[in-house]
């Protein structure tokens, strides 16, 4: 019968749902650990986890991991502050008057019609090879989508809201800071996780194409000496970044939307 | 006076209202005339340009033509209670209020519509009732000269309906606004109205004063002949008759 199947204590069902979804991927580590070990899995292909994470260490130790992550992470902020600002402002634009709308929508829906990446040798010819490309291609990959995004909540706001403004008065300033831009938040946050995301991505791309400082700088020197090690570290960082900003963009949309949260519950 | 001057002054006046979408004449010349502090019900059938005629004094119309004016301060509650999502039940009431003491006044008008302990809450945990009571809290704490309400009771159960009702005779009594209350429900109207307009062709085609104290009871004799009138200019046969 099943419910003497169920009542059966199986060795999982000791652990917590957390530690019972650690098992497989820690028995994939150790077997990654033991292919190594045995010479199955050669240094040169990927280094082990052990000689991973002493080289974390030893990276961390010499300074040679903070300052890249601090060149990179300047990067992305700069080339974030850029895109976002522009993404949102004219999304600001289009979103609230017809004429911005018809000035801004069709080139922005022109341009992002676009490959990002294969901008990047246009970029090179036109910036050099210095930070000015960078920078510029994570603005871009940061603007579309907040742009795209935050027009599309504004337009979106329910227009009986707008009625209730007029009759209450509110002059259009207050119906855009009360009502407009509130309204708009919700898809505003979906698109800035959208954009961390290319953002980081167009970061990785950038500094592949040539970078004299910054994490793709340390990974592209480490291929020369077939560090394998090296490059799984500033892969993981990458990695670390990545989740680190979404969920900072996870808690501000908690802070920023909690008038939502009587729905939820 | 100040107060005797408003006197003189209509809450809400139109003179040969038309307005038409798409070729068809929802309001035709329409006249109507609120007195101060005058309870007024309008009754019609849907389509009949009711909520147009609202949305034509709430100022939220202006293709309409004729001459309209209405007093100085329009409020309205809405079918809907259309309060503000991403803002409190207090900052809503309080929302677009001007001058000293606009924070006191909005804390006052909830505690009218018996909401003060809701003052912090998000308006999407309210329930029906009391986001609806939050909504005519909003319009009133603009102690406007004219009250629209454009069936704010329609979506509420039948209960709340009751209680909403008394509410909002009371605070009428103890505000004055001109009202124009727009329904479908004969008897609502009955209860609640000074007088009753039915809107047919575009136009108040019947109207009849209800001359009763408050509060009225729906059984109340003097009310029937009222009911049976209004019901045969609605289009709908008095059972009475049919027997």
């Amino acid at each position: 019968m099943s419910s003497t199947s169920a009542r059966s204590p199986s060795p999982l069902s000791a652990l917590s749902p957390m530690a019972a979804r650690l098992l497989s991927p820690l028995a994939l580590l150790a077997l990654w650990q033991a292919a190594s070990a045995t010479g199955l899995l050669s240094e040169r292909l990927l280094a082990a986890p052990a000689t991973v994470a002493s080289t974390a260490y030893d990276l961390v130790k010499d300074g040679t991991l903070p300052q890249a992550i601090e060149v990179s992470l300047q990067r992305v902020a700069i080339g974030f502050a850029v895109g976002a600002a522009a993404g949102i402002g004219l999304a600001l634009i289009a979103g609230l008057s017809r004429l911005g709308e018809h000035a801004v929508d069709p080139p922005m829906q022109m341009l992002r019609a676009l490959p990002l990446f294969g901008l990047i040798p246009l970029f090179i010819l036109w910036f050099g090879i210095g930070e000015t490309p960078k920078i510029v291609l994570l603005a871009l990959g940061v603007a579309f989508p907040l742009y795209l995004n935050t027009f599309a909540g504004i337009r979106g706001v329910d227009g009986r809201l707008g009625e209730v403004a007029e009759v209450l008065r509110l002059s259009r300033t207050e119906l855009i800071r009360h009502i407009v831009l509130p309204g708009a938040l919700p898809s505003l946050l979906v698109g800035l996780r959208q954009s961390l995301g290319i953002g980081w991505l167009a970061l990785i791309v950038a500094e592949q194409v040539n970078a004299d400082a910054g994490l793709g700088h340390m990974i592209n020197d480490a291929r020369e000496f077939l560090r394998t090690d090296v490059i799984v570290v500033g892969l993981l960082v990458y990695c670390a970044l990545g989740l680190l900003t979404d969920s900072l963009v996870r808690l501000l949309e908690r802070r920023a939307l909690t008038w939502r949260r009587g729905l939820l519950n | 006076m100040a107060t005797r001057l408003a006197q003189l002054v209509p809450a809400a006046q139109a003179r040969g209202l038309t307005r038409a979408f798409a070729g068809r004449h929802v309001l035709d010349g329409l006249d109507l005339r609120i007195e101060p502090g005058e309870f007024v019900a309008l009754l019609g059938r849907s389509g009949s340009g009711k909520s147009t005629l609202i949305r034509v004094l709430a100022g939220l119309d202006r293709e309409a033509e004729g001459a309209v004016t209405t007093a100085d301060t329009v409020a309205i509650a809405f079918q809907e209670p259309r309060l503000i999502p991403w803002k409190r039940v207090l900052d809503n009431v309080a929302l677009g209020l001007r001058g000293p003491g606009a924070r006191q006044r909005a804390e006052a008008a909830l505690t009218e519509v018996g909401l003060a302990g809701h003052a912090g809450d998000w308006p999407l945990t309210l329930s029906g009732g009391e986001a609806q009571r939050a909504s005519l809290a909003r319009a009133l704490v603009r102690e406007p000269g004219l009250l629209l309400l454009d069936e704010p009771f329609s979506a509420l159960d039948a209960l709340t309906r009751i209680s909403v009702h008394r509410l909002v005779l009371d605070l009428w009594e103890r505000h004055g606004p001109g009202v124009l209350l727009v329904t479908h429900d004969v008897d609502e109207a009955l209860l609640l109205a000074d007088r009753v307009l039915v809107l047919d062709g575009g136009r108040v085609a019947y109207e009849t004063p209800v001359g009763l104290d408050r509060p009225r009871h729906r059984d109340h004799p003097d009310l029937a002949p009222l009911r049976a009138g209004l019901l045969r200019r609605l289009g709908v046969v008095n059972p009475e008759e049919t027997v």
